[in-house]
Parts: C-alpha cells; sequence; structure tokens
C-alpha cells in the first residue's frame, strides 16, 4: 500500500514554523518512513502533486496567492492542520490589523518620513500579489480541522501531532507542550 | 433669575448642596442650561464638589442625554426601536435629515441637533420622537417636516403639541400629545365582556390603602403582601414580601425605598401609563414599602425619556404632603415618617437593573454592581434598599385595599394577580391591557387583532421570541414570563431584521464593564449579519449558541446574561429561518471569506485587478 502523503506550506510566515518541523531532528526519518512528502519548501514540489492525507500550514493570509494556496490545500488534503499562532491567530503579520491597508502602505511608501518616492508609486508590479485588506487566520478562509497552537509549536508538538494523525489515534498533547509563560 | 443670566456651573453646583452623590442632576442642569458639559464645565464640577474630573468625564460620557460636545437649543431623538422600523421610521429619518440639511449626530446651523435613540417607551404610537421633553407620536414624513418648520419658526417644541392625549396626558402640568391606549378585553370583537378585573389600574382613592397599612404593624403588611404571593412585575418575579423582609432584617436604622421608572425595555410603556394614570397608587405602594421596611426616604427613579411627567409628578408628591400622605407624620399618627424624592435617569438601559439604578441615583455612572451584597443588605449609599417595579408597587397599594385574598383570587398559585402588557407591533389595536396570569397567549393575541401573528417577542429584546405552536401557552412566571412587553410580529416581518436590531440595541447599551457582554453582543450581531448576508455556514449557528451560553453564564448582569436571548429563542423557536440561510461548502471554502472584498483596497491603489477573484 503506498504511503500516505503529506504536504506542507508556508504563508504569511516567517519559516520559524518549518525550523520547528525541522527540529525534530532525527526522528524525521520516523516520519518519512510512515509518509512521502508531497509539495513543501523541503522538498520544493510547487504545486500538489496527489491527493494528500495530511496539510500543515504555517502562517496566516495576507495577500491572495495565499488565498489561493491555502484553498488549493483544502482542495488537496483530507485533513488541514494549521499549525503556529499566525495560522491559528494571524500572529504578528495580524498586526498591521490594527492599521487601515490604506493608511499602511501610505506610510512605507510615500510618506513615511524616510521615504525617498519621487514618482509616489505603491507596489504594483504584475509578479506581487495583491494584499488583502487585513490578515486573515486561515480558518476564516478555509475549514480547518485542527489548530497547533505556539510560536512556533515545539518539534515534540509536531512530532507527536502528525504520529497521531497518522496512526489514527487522539493527539496527547501534555499540558508542557502547551503552555508557553 | 434673569432669562439672560443663566446660573453659573458652580451656582448649578450648590443648588444641589456641593453634593457629589447629586452629579447627575447637576449634569443634567448644565446641559439644560448650556447645551453641553463641556470640558470647562466638567473641571468646575470637579472642583466644586472636590472629586476628580475624570468621574465627571466619565459620567458625561456614559449617559445619552449627556454631552460633551455642544448641542443645539433643540434635540430630536428619533426612536429607532423595530416597532418604529416597521412602522416608517426610515421615511420620517429621510423627512427630517432632508428637511434639516444635516445627519444624524449633527447640528444645523439654526441649533437643531438631530439623534436616533432607542425606545422611548411609545411603540404603540410609533413612530415617536422626543423634542427636548416633548414627546411627538404618529410621525410620518409630512408630519416630520411640518415639525422642523415649526420649530424654525418659535425653537419651542411645547407648542408642537396642538391636540391632546387622553386622560391626564391632557393635564395642564402634563400637556401631551401622547395616549394611553388603555384597552378592554371587550374592545376585540367577539370579546367578552364579562368580568373584567382591574387590579394595578383600577381607581384609586388615595388615604385607603395607606390607613389600612398603617393601621396594622410594620411585620403584617410584610406578612399580607406575602399571603398575596406578590412577585415582582419587572421581569425577574422575585417574592415583594421576601424582599422587603430581608430589608427590614437588614442591620442600619436608615433604609431606603427605590421605585424603579426607569422602563427602558424596548417595547414597554405600561409603566408610562401607570405614572401618569395612577401616580397616587404608585406613591401609596413607595409609602406601604417604607413602613413595612423601616424607611423614611423613598426614590422615584424617573427615566429620561419621560421627563415630560415630571412636573405633574412633582404636584402630586406635593398634593400628598399637604394631605399628609407624605411627610414627617403620615396621616397624623404619629407612626411613621417618610417623603419621596424624583431622581431622574440621564439615557441608559442597563440602568434598569437594580444594581446599576442604585449607582445612578448615587451620582455615578450606572454600572452594575456584584450580588452579593444584595441591594437588601446594601444598596443606595450602602444602606439596606429595596427596588421595586412601578406596577409592583401599584399592586401592594390595591392589596391593602381589598386585603392578600381578593388579590389572590385572580391568576395562579405560583402568579397571583393580573399583569400589564405592553403590546405593539402589527396588530389592530396597541396598547396596555391588564390580563390575569395564565392567560394563554392566542387570547391576548385576540384581544389585541393579533390572530395572524407569526411571531411575538415576550418581554422585550431580553425574553424571548415565540411562535404559532406556542400560542396556547400563558402568561406566567412559570411559563412565559414577562415584565410586560410584547411585540407581534407579522407573517411579511424578516424575524432575523429583528433580532439583529435587539443585538444592535444591547451591543450600543453594554456598559463595557464586563467581556462576555461587551464583546459577545458584537460577536453575535456580526454572525448574523453574516448569516442574512448568505454566507453563513452551519457552524456559525454553533457559534452563536456558544457565545450565547457564555455570556448567559458568564456576564455580570442581567443585560449581559440576556442580551444573546433574541439570538438563542430565535436559534430554539425559530430554526428553520436560520437553515434556509446557511449552506456548507463542497470544498470546505468558508463562506464568510469574500476575496472580492479582500482585495478591493488593493486593487484601488495599484490600479489592476486580482487575477484570483
Amino acid at each position: 500500500m503506498a504511503k500516505p502523503r503529506i504536504a506542507t506550506t508556508s504563508l504569511a510566515g516567517c519559516f520559524g514554523c518549518h525550523m520547528s518541523l525541522l527540529d525534530i531532528d532525527d526522528r524525521i526519518l520516523q516520519v518519512a518512513e510512515l509518509v512521502d512528502f508531497d509539495r513543501s519548501p523541503i522538498v520544493d514540489f510547487k504545486r500538489i502533486t496527489a491527493r494528500c492525507a495530511i496539510g500543515l500550514i504555517e502562517g496566516g493570509c495576507c495577500n491572495e496567492e495565499n488565498v489561493e494556496v491555502l484553498r488549493h490545500f483544502r482542495k488537496n488534503c483530507d485533513v488541514l492542520v494549521s499549525v503556529g499562532d499566525c495560522a491559528t491567530m494571524g500572529g504578528i503579520p495580524a498586526l498591521r490589523n490594527l492599521v487601515p491597508l490604506e493608511e499602511c502602505l501610505r506610510e512605507a511608501y510615500l510618506e513615511g518620513p524616510t521615504v525617498h518616492n519621487p514618482e509616489r508609486r505603491m507596489p504594483d508590479d504584475k509578479e506581487l500579489p495583491l494584499l488583502l485588506d487585513k490578515v486573515y487566520c486561515c480558518h476564516e478562509v478555509v475549514k480547518i480541522d485542527y489548530h497547533l497552537p505556539g510560536c512556533p509549536p515545539s518539534a515534540d508538538t509536531i512530532f507527536r501531532a502528525l504520529v497521531a494523525l497518522l496512526s489514527g489515534k487522539q493527539v496527547d498533547l501534555p499540558y508542557g507542550l502547551i503552555k508557553f509563560d | 433669575m434673569a432669562a439672560s443670566h443663566p446660573p453659573t456651573v458652580p451656582q448649578i453646583c450648590a443648588t444641589f448642596g456641593n453634593d457629589p452623590t447629586r452629579l447627575v442632576d447637576i449634569a443634567r442642569q448644565v446641559q439644560e442650561t448650556y447645551g453641553h458639559v463641556g470640558p470647562a464645565s466638567i473641571d468646575a464640577i470637579g472642583r466644586a464638589l472636590r472629586i476628580p474630573r475624570v468621574e465627571v468625564e466619565s459620567l458625561v460620557t456614559f449617559y445619552s442625554f449627556l454631552s460633551k460636545q455642544p448641542k443645539g437649543r433643540v434635540v430630536i431623538r428619533l426612536c429607532n426601536d423595530i416597532i418604529d422600523r416597521m412602522h416608517g421610521f426610515d421615511q420620517v429619518l429621510a423627512a427630517f435629515t432632508a428637511e434639516l440639511g444635516i445627519g444624524v449626530g449633527q447640528t444645523s446651523s439654526d441649533g437643531i441637533t438631530l439623534e436616533t435613540t432607542a425606545c422611548i417607551g411609545l411603540c404603540d404610537q410609533a413612530p415617536a420622537a422626543l423634542v427636548n421633553d416633548v414627546p411627538v407620536t404618529e410621525l410620518n414624513s409630512d408630519r416630520a417636516r411640518q415639525i422642523v418648520r415649526e420649530l424654525r419658526k418659535h425653537m419651542d417644541p411645547k407648542q408642537l403639541v396642538t391636540k391632546l392625549g387622553d386622560g391626564n396626558n391632557a393635564h395642564e402640568l402634563v400637556r401631551s400629545m401622547v395616549r394611553n391606549n388603555i384597552r378592554r378585553h371587550s374592545d376585540a370583537e367577539g370579546g367578552d365582556n364579562g368580568a373584567e378585573p382591574r387590579i394595578v389600574l383600577s381607581p384609586h382613592a388615595p388615604p385607603e390603602a395607606l390607613r389600612k397599612a398603617l393601621s396594622i404593624s410594620p411585620a403584617e403588611v410584610i406578612r399580607a403582601i406575602k399571603t398575596s404571593r406578590l412577585r415582582g412585575r419587572g421581569g425577574a418575579g422575585f417574592p415583594t414580601g421576601i424582599k422587603w423582609e430581608f430589608t427590614r432584617a437588614a442591620p442600619g436604622a436608615r433604609k431606603v425605598v427605590i421605585c424603579n421608572a426607569d422602563e427602558g425595555e424596548p417595547g414597554t410603556f405600561k409603566d408610562r401609563v401607570l405614572l401618569t394614570e395612577r401616580p397616587d397608587r404608585v406613591f401609596a405602594g413607595m409609602t406601604i414599602a417604607g413602613y413595612a421596611i423601616g424607611a423614611h426616604e423613598g426614590i422615584l427613579y424617573l427615566r429620561a425619556e419621560y421627563a415630560y411627567l415630571r412636573p405633574f409628578l412633582e404636584m402630586v408628591l406635593q398634593r400628598r404632603r399637604q394631605a399628609g400622605l407624605l411627610g414627617p407624620d403620615l396621616l397624623g399618627k404619629g407612626k411613621h415618617t417618610f417623603d419621596i424624592r424624583i431622581q431622574m435617569g440621564a439615557g441608559a438601559y442597563v440602568c434598569g437593573e437594580e444594581t446599576a439604578l442604585i449607582t445612578s441615583c448615587e451620582g455615578r455612572r450606572g454600572d452594575p454592581k456584584n450580588r452579593p451584597p444584595f441591594p437588601a443588605q446594601r444598596g443606595y449609599l450602602g444602606l439596606p434598599t429595596t427596588v421595586n417595579n412601578v406596577e409592583t408597587l401599584c399592586a401592594v397599594t390595591k392589596i391593602m385595599e381589598e386585603g392578600s385574598a381578593t388579590f389572590c383570587e385572580h391568576g395562579s398559585k405560583q402568579s397571583s394577580g393580573t399583569k400589564l402588557l405592553s403590546i405593539s407591533g402589527d396588530c389592530l389595536r396597541p396598547g396596555v391591557y391588564e390580563v390575569v396570569f395564565g392567560t394563554p397567549l392566542r387570547r391576548v393575541l385576540a384581544m389585541a387583532g393579533a390572530e395572524n401573528a407569526a411571531a411575538v417577542q415576550i418581554g422585550g429584546p431580553s425574553g424571548q421570541m415565540v411562535g404559532r405552536d406556542h400560542y396556547d401557552r400563558t402568561i406566567c412566571f412559570d411559563d412565559l414570563a414577562t415584565g410586560g412587553a410584547m411585540m407581534v410580529f407579522g407573517p411579511q416581518r424578516n424575524l432575523l431584521e429583528v433580532v439583529h436590531a435587539f443585538l444592535d440595541f444591547f451591543a450600543d447599551e453594554s456598559c463595557g464593564f464586563c467581556t462576555p457582554c461587551r464583546v459577545g453582543t458584537v460577536q453575535l450581531k456580526r454572525l448574523i449579519e453574516k448569516v442574512m448576508a448568505g454566507r453563513g455556514e452551519p457552524a456559525d449557528l454553533e457559534t452563536m449558541e456558544q457565545i450565547g451560553r457564555t455570556m448567559k453564564t458568564a456576564s455580570r448582569c442581567g443585560l449581559g446574561q440576556t442580551a444573546a436571548n433574541p439570538v438563542l429563542s430565535t436559534l430554539k423557536n425559530f430554526r428553520p429561518v436560520y437553515m434556509g440561510l446557511v449552506h456548507t461548502d463542497p470544498d470546505g471554502y468558508r463562506r464568510g471569506f469574500d476575496l472580492e472584498g479582500a482585495v478591493r483596497t488593493s486593487e484601488t491603489l495599484t490600479g489592476r485587478a486580482s487575477i484570483h477573484v
């Protein structure tokens, strides 16, 4: 029987959650025995190639491309997990939600004290995805099955969650893994 | 005092003895004199009363009838509750804005301010507005334009009243166009003309009840009230006799009786009618309560919207003092001293909650207090206090007049006596009805000419919405408990719009002290908007129920504990309405997420269209 496939992506995140995933150290070999990696920064596929059992999402949605990728994951993964605080709650990027987008961009590109922009152009290259009016957490955009808290969730948290999902058992996260102060 | 020299702020403070517990009155008078309570006035009040300015400022920003910004000489407050919306609020508002050339919250160059306000207790003659203190009723767009034109000529709201209402509304101290709309069962076609018990609405001959009360001991008065099984008519239904007993037993020589006439529950207006037509019955009830619990002072807390009744009520109090029914020696029997003062509210729904009402009487912003201690132990100024509804006190007087046994002949075992209902909305005969407890809802609807009703909101927004399959239930504390409001909605109404209007009201009136209420009301409102826009999912309904449960359990006072009821009761009784609007997306996309809307600003700023929409 083919191994289940797993896909991961980082949207409006800092890749810290992916670093935490790598931080499971040699246990990644155990994971590799259990699954095949599909689209992921780890293997560099750009699109999901076949139906995946699990999708891990780092980061929320700050632009239209994030939304497109997240929807692509939702369509192609059986179980979608928000990994880390940006995916579950917006996190640091969502701080910009306190300022209207237009004001934010004006300050950054037109009116800030250190801005030199004689043409007074906002970034408008067609290669750049359009920013959303605010940063959305993942479950505001698609249905999310599980949330892993943490900034980032520790390697142990991610490992235990993955193993539980793959073995069809209940995720058991001891208090120490989800206590942050 | 010459009109050209209005009293200065320190003078106003001095009128109230520079007493910080009278801050609401002081602020109200400054507002009336100067059109606002500006920063300079706030400073001056703080200095005169020796309290921090922030306390004054916090109070001014709390109450809707007080403002830091200057307002016009005339303020038009158009009632925006759901019943008014159903009767042409939009058209009337459009006429006002067009004629005045200003929007809501603005002041015209000739000094007329336009505002909207929550229920002003005139749902049976909607749409209605207050022009300063003067109620104007049954408005339409023509009348609105005419009002503005007349005001521009004389700037005197009193002159807007041409046709006087019935009963005491025509009294020279009231002179109001408000109508009582006291209905009788037999008004209905085919209604029975048989015995219609009139208890709180029965005529009242002043000395009788008080004389009887004073002829027995306070303990016997309390026993009589307990025997009558009278329960509070404001909505909560706490046994009045037990409340009095607690207050009487509480240690301390100084005790207080407060009559809650802050009738703010949208759709309720029966207290307005009682205060207009049976003020002696109310005051007698307060006096009897004072005698029973051993209090010498009474406070009638009158909502700001009913200020037009104040001169009349003051006259009634004065008349009672002259007749020995109030004052240092009641009825000359050498037994008891009791007097009543009127405390005006300043526009805050939460002040109908008894602990918030007490805080407001103490001259502070109307934040609810923690319980315990209950008011019976530590209420107004820390003194043992009993707070009773207007209608409850009217019933007290009747019990004294005719005895507990006669009172108990009406109603059921758990709910004795009668209940006043304020009926409004889609019915032929809106108004005030006195029904015995245990009357089926179907019969009440027939009386009001609302046989066609698709839904009835019982007890105002904080109560519950019921549909046709509930019409055989009865009005009483154990079944359909109500503080008196009954809003009728015909089959043509969108119930979610009603729910939305109620949530809007609660979000606005939440005092903001505790998180479940402050945040929950807004969250529920957003979810309802989402469902109404067709973007809801079944999971949203569960979320709403969850938020509602949290609000019920964790809010600090009755406002937050009941603010989710419009949602919870419609989810329970009208679930198909919701189910028809919520859907699950087959791809697992959230229907509530609007990509098109989310990129709109970016599209404008960059001048190109999204490739994903």
